[in-house]
């Protein structure tokens, strides 16, 4: 079984999934990230879809669950890179990962998680925070 | 119609999923089929292939590349000998799961292929054909 590295940037955690992932590496990616939102109290999630050319249901919805988990343990998740003909095919599949955040690249997920972060906090008196 | 080449890949767990989907990445860009399609029909069988080991027991999985004149196409057989599906309208249902799953497999499927059979009865196994044919939406 392959095992997908986890990287922590700052108070984030980033998993570029390079391989094309068996069931099992897929269920063990979204323990193993959840136990690492824990220790390293990350407060967002980024998983770099932009390598694989399939996503199928089981795929799917082991990311839509990873992002519920992270949500219920404090943390923001974000899915960067996807494919168009992934896209176009995870939707007729049925397929629409709501729940899910995206963004096009590992830079714009980690601007919307930065964001993300701040909002609570800039809310009460700063108005300009969208710039 | 010919059949221009086949390939048999038996799946028994799940790494033989990982196999299925790249023989059958193969034979689509084989056939010049387009990302779109590729993804389509690889996703396709990636679903079927799961169905196999998750419900069937493991099973064959054929990748036959078709002539149809100047039409090519692709067509995946499914073969499992496990218990077999008692309702095959309800399995075809989305959200409908015996098991853990999301119930998109079959149905879906259905959606990334071009043409569809199935064929099924309590234990007798299930017998899943799949046809994408090149340029056709």
């Amino acid at each position: 079984m392959e095992r997908i590295p986890i990287l922590k940037l700052g108070n984030c955690l980033i998993a570029p999934i390079q391989v094309d992932m068996d069931d099992s590496t897929a269920i063990a990616l979204q323990e193993e990230l959840t136990q690492q939102i824990v220790k390293h109290r990350a407060k967002g999630v980024l998983i770099d879809i932009s390598s694989l050319d399939v996503v199928d249901s089981f795929i799917g919805r082991m990311l839509a669950n990873t992002a519920a988990m992270a949500r219920v343990l404090d943390a923001d998740t974000v899915v960067v890179g996807m494919q168009p003909s992934v896209a176009i095919t995870l939707v007729e599949l049925g397929l629409s990962l709501k729940g899910v955040r995206s963004a096009l690249n590992v830079e714009k997920g980690m601007e919307l998680l930065r964001r993300a972060d701040e909002e609570p906090a800039a809310e009460p008196a700063n108005a300009d925070d969208e710039k | 119609m010919q059949t221009t080449k086949s390939e048999l890949v038996p799946v028994v767990g799940g790494a033989e999923v990982v196999r299925v989907r790249h023989a059958v990445r193969k034979a689509a860009v084989d056939l010049g089929f387009s990302l779109v399609e590729q993804t389509k029909i690889v996703t396709a069988a990636s679903e079927l292939a799961r169905n196999m080991v998750d419900y069937g027991g493991g099973g064959t999985v054929t990748i036959e590349a078709l002539a149809d004149g100047a039409r090519k196409g692709l067509r995946l057989i499914f073969e499992d000998q496990g218990p077999g599906i008692a309702d095959v309208q309800q399995a075809l249902r989305d959200g409908f799961t015996t098991g853990s799953g999301m119930g998109l497999g079959l149905g879906g499927a259905r959606r990334l292929a071009n043409e569809f059979e199935i064929s099924s009865a309590p234990g007798e196994g299930t017998r899943v054909a799949i046809t994408r044919w090149k340029g056709i939406v």
